[in-house]
């Protein structure tokens, strides 16, 4: 299981901006690497990473081979609402991934 | 009495080369013009995204450190100017790297409850490039920010 990193404000008032920041361990073998034997290592990344505030998706990003291991994204979000927002990372090899964390608007 | 005048002079030549590099860089972000002077599956990849709209230069920030000594992460930040509301906001923003074994980068898909249009990332640059981000506006409009990376050491290239 991949070690997800997620980190969203605790409070927010209501109609703040707030930073989401998610990062997951993941290889993102770009297959285009070969072995020391010549052989090409099969492609592997994380194909798509989405966020949902209370089940609605308020963020999705598509992810090629170019984005680095590790795949690190932070993007923004209105503060709706009390509630859970979650982190969907999904891509090859039937990977799939999701972390999620708490958020109190006032 | 060399000794002294060596040091002054080659300070004087990085800094003319600093200043030119400089300009230089500042005359191709000036000249935005996707259009041209790219090769060929970068342009089919910016074709599948924007079809036949024509993207203008402006709106859009892509930051990206000029000088990059690894490769294979590379921390790169997208803002674009944008009121995010419901009749006025950003509704994707696509990164393409130029000289990569695939053009195609990033694709975000946002809103107005994005608040803010911006997103940041780490991504791998293969060679010196250039890389461009372009955001496509709720009314349809197509705006693009480039910038020029030197690369040391590429990514890609290292044997596992």
């Amino acid at each position: 299981m991949a070690s997800a990193l997620i980190r969203v404000p605790e409070r927010a008032r209501r109609g703040e901006v707030i930073e989401i920041r998610g990062l997951i361990g993941h290889p993102m073998e770009t297959g285009y690497r070969r072995t020391q034997h010549g052989e090409r290592i099969a492609r592997d990344i994380v194909r798509l990473f989405t966020c949902t505030y209370n089940g609605t998706e308020v963020f999705r990003a598509e992810l090629h081979p170019a984005i680095a291991a590790n795949p690190f994204i932070a993007f923004s979000t209105v503060a709706t609402e009390s509630g859970t927002i979650a982190l969907h990372w999904s891509g090859d090899n039937g990977f799939t991934a999701t972390e999620s964390a708490a958020i109190v608007v006032e | 009495m060399s000794d002294v005048s060596l040091p002054a002079s080659r300070r004087d030549f990085l800094l003319a080369a600093g200043g030119a590099a400089a300009g230089v860089a500042l005359a191709s972000v000036v000249v935005v013009r996707p259009a041209l002077a790219t090769p060929a599956t970068l342009q089919e990849a910016i074709g599948k995204v924007v079809g036949t709209a024509r993207v203008s230069a402006g709106r859009v920030k892509l930051e990206l450190p000029p000088l990059v000594e690894n490769g294979n992460t590379v921390p790169l930040a997208v803002r674009v100017e944008s009121p995010m509301t419901e009749t006025d906001h950003v509704r994707a923003i696509h990164v393409f790297a130029e000289k990569n074994p695939q053009p195609n980068v990033l694709g975000v898909f946002l809103g107005p409850r994005a608040g803010r249009a911006s997103v940041s990332t780490r991504m791998r640059l293969a060679d010196t490039q250039t890389v461009i981000a372009i955001a496509e506006l709720s009314d349809g409009s197509f705006w693009s920010d480039r910038a020029d990376v030197v690369v040391t050491l590429a990514a890609c290239l290292e044997e596992p």
